[in-house]
């Protein structure tokens, strides 16, 4: 081995014994001050009957005599809702508001640019406040409930719809006022209506930026090449630019990707039950906060990489071979 | 949430077991960190001038008081219902005097030691008036206001699961937005402890005479100051500066009245204001503690009227045990 390459194993085997030098400390020092102060610590918690209420659940059914863990399991459901909604929701918004953003309609252009820049210049936290203010202020409550159509309600409790029953033969469950509320039918809450509004239309601003920059950088040659053969606008841009532009986009729209899922966290402030939301109150319940951060860090880290992989392979099999990038 | 974060980040670099007693600290900082709540009337809430003014506010001011013979030598840290345990567990506050509800979970597995009862309280719930319900009886299917990580939240589901009923809980951490919610008809019921009700009903509500408090009262809510476990010598003068403005109300000791006791013939007096006998001295405080708390902060009942009376609270269970109530100090001597 040469000496040059020698020197820069030391190295690399110095920073690592360095990193997990600092690591044990941390740790060791943690476990140290948890004994002394006697704070309970490990993870036994998580089979103990969790005791509290969720307001709404996803997939699975749960009660008070639930375990944490799967309390737990309702707030990572009712996160990964919010994400996969909002996701999808906020590229076709980002998506039209970008082109509305390119339109030689002066008018449209301009109203797609000032929403970009408004939305995108107001904290997300703000904004969250500003929609449930919207949602649970202005709208009555059950008892006096807004009728658009028969058996959808619009409250204060939120949007009631008249659920499936069965399919064969076709029957549905009409939501009914009973008591306090409406029972049957299945509701949308204002926690959930008021997260994905924010989330779907503050992400829904930077994929706007991100679509316009990747229809700018298909080349010119391109777009001219597609008028030259006689393509119209509207054909020139879905059969040329489109195509090109929205293989540009994957690797940035998988950081807006991962933001959104990142930003439903702030949930908490409007009392939506997601996975932070949860984890809080079990922290709080059981006094165990390093455990309970520990189980927050590590879901986000699995989510972000798995989307991040993701969008990766999906990047690798859309990308054009032979291209630069 | 980021507190949260920063404060296990404290436990991960505070010093291996500090050696020193949190009095000693205290005694060299020059001040003791007290936390207390964001936010409630009558228990610690920052009046007009920013001057933080309630019971509990009273009840760091009597260990200031007790410790520096300044009841002005405290710092107040604003805690949410999250944020207090890993507060006081990690070292940024020395005392927390936040309207906690003593159990047996908090007192063995957080790492902290209950000192005694400032306030009973207990679980109740409030309703608009116009929703014409009488009894919690009543709220099957309601939804229901509610702030995490409270024994309030614990309660009010075993509340309705022994009475068979249901309810959707709006779970909001800060007062002030779960109170919005409740206030703006999101909620047909906020829930916390009845003293909560009153002071939230006093000081927030657009029209406080549009709600309407359900007689129920469906847990036991003994609310009291906690400190680190494992630290006696801080224990103990938190413990007696609770107990020497509670013992100076029976006494009949006021902010007053107190200078002339210190002239009193009385022995048991004379003893409380340090007059004879060294009880200073065995809690490692100046002589006078006691008679400096009650100069400076007032007894029990004067901090209980300041605080809670205007905001329409009764003494009731408050009230001393010599008048019917469940106040009652160890003797002082």
């Amino acid at each position: 081995m040469n000496p040059r390459r020698l020197r820069a194993a030391l190295y690399q085997a110095g920073l690592a014994a360095a990193v997990a030098l600092v690591a044990w400390y941390f740790i060791s020092n943690t476990a140290t001050n948890l004994e002394s102060r006697r704070i309970a610590s490990g993870f036994a918690f998580l089979s103990r009957e969790a005791g509290f209420e969720i307001g709404e659940t996803t997939f699975i059914a749960y009660s008070a005599a639930d375990s944490y863990l799967r309390a737990l399991a309702v707030g990572l459901l009712n996160t990964f809702r919010v994400a996969a909604i909002g996701v999808v929701a906020a590229t076709l918004l980002g998506a039209l508001i970008g082109l509305a953003r390119l339109s030689p309609n002066w008018l449209l252009g301009k109203l797609a640019a000032g929403y970009v820049e408004v939305v995108r210049n107001v904290p997300l936290l703000v904004q969250l406040f500003f929609w449930y203010a919207v949602i649970a202020e202005n709208l009555p409550g059950p008892r006096e409930a807004l009728q658009p159509l028969p058996g959808v309600f619009l409250s204060n409790r939120g949007i009631v719809l008249p659920a499936i029953a069965s399919w064969l033969p076709f029957a549905l469950e009409m939501p009914r006022l009973e008591g306090f509320n409406f029972v049957g039918g299945s509701a949308l809450t204002p926690e959930f209506a008021a997260l994905v509004a924010g989330l779907v239309i503050y992400t829904a601003a930077f994929i706007a930026e991100i679509v316009r920059a990747g229809v700018l950088a298909v080349s010119r040659g391109q777009v001219e090449a597609a008028y030259a053969v006689g393509l119209t606008r509207r054909a020139a841009l879905r059969y040329v630019i489109l195509p090109q532009a929205l293989r540009l986009v994957v690797p940035p729209m998988t950081s807006q990707y991962l933001n959104l899922t990142k930003n439903s966290s702030l949930a908490v402030a409007i009392g939506y039950p997601d996975l932070v939301s949860i984890a809080n109150t079990t922290m709080n319940q059981t006094g165990q906060a390093i455990e309970g951060i520990a189980i927050i860090m590590a879901v986000y880290l699995t989510i972000s990489l798995s989307i991040s992989a993701f969008m990766n392979a999906y990047n690798r099999r859309v990308a054009l071979k032979g291209t630069r990038r | 949430m980021k507190t949260i974060a920063a404060v296990v980040a404290g436990l991960a670099f505070a010093g291996a077991v500090q050696a020193q007693s949190t009095l000693d600290a205290v005694k060299a900082k020059g001040f003791v960190q007290c936390g207390v709540n964001t936010g409630l009337a009558g228990f610690s809430q920052p009046d007009s001038k920013g001057v933080w003014k309630g019971i509990d506010v009273d009840l760091c001011r009597a260990v200031a008081a007790s410790v520096f013979g300044d009841a002005s030598k405290v710092r107040y840290t604003p805690l949410t219902a999250q944020q207090r345990f890993t507060a006081l567990q990690s070292g940024e506050v020395d005392l927390l005097a936040r309207n906690t509800t003593w159990t047996i979970t908090r007192d063995t597995s957080l790492g902290l030691n209950f000192v005694g009862v400032n306030f009973y309280d207990g679980q109740g719930f409030m309703v608009p008036k116009k929703l014409n319900v009488k009894s919690a009886k009543q709220l099957n299917g309601a939804t229901i206001c509610v702030q995490p990580g409270t024994t309030t939240e614990l309660n009010l589901a075993d509340y309705f699961r022994a009475n068979r009923m249901t309810f959707k809980p709006v779970v909001i951490e800060k007062l002030e937005e779960v109170t919005n919610a409740y206030f703006s008809g999101r909620c047909d019921v906020f829930t916390t402890d009845v003293s909560g009700l009153v002071s939230v009903r006093g000081s927030r509500a657009p029209k406080p005479d549009e709600h309407v408090i359900l007689p129920e009262v469906i847990s036991k809510e003994p609310l009291g100051p906690a400190v680190r476990h494992g630290d006696d010598r801080w224990f103990d003068v938190v413990k007696w500066s609770l107990y020497a403005m509670i013992e100076a109300e029976e006494m009949g000791l006021t902010s007053k009245t107190i200078d002339q006791a210190l002239a009193s013939k009385d022995p048991a007096v004379q003893r409380f204001v340090g007059a004879s006998g060294d009880i200073g001295k065995m809690l490692a405080l100046d002589n006078r503690w006691a008679f400096n708390i009650v100069k400076q902060v007032g007894n029990y009942g004067e901090s209980f009227d300041a605080n809670l009376t205007p905001l329409g609270f009764e003494r009731g269970i408050n009230a001393l045990w010599t008048k019917g109530g469940l106040m009652y100090a160890p003797p002082i001597r």
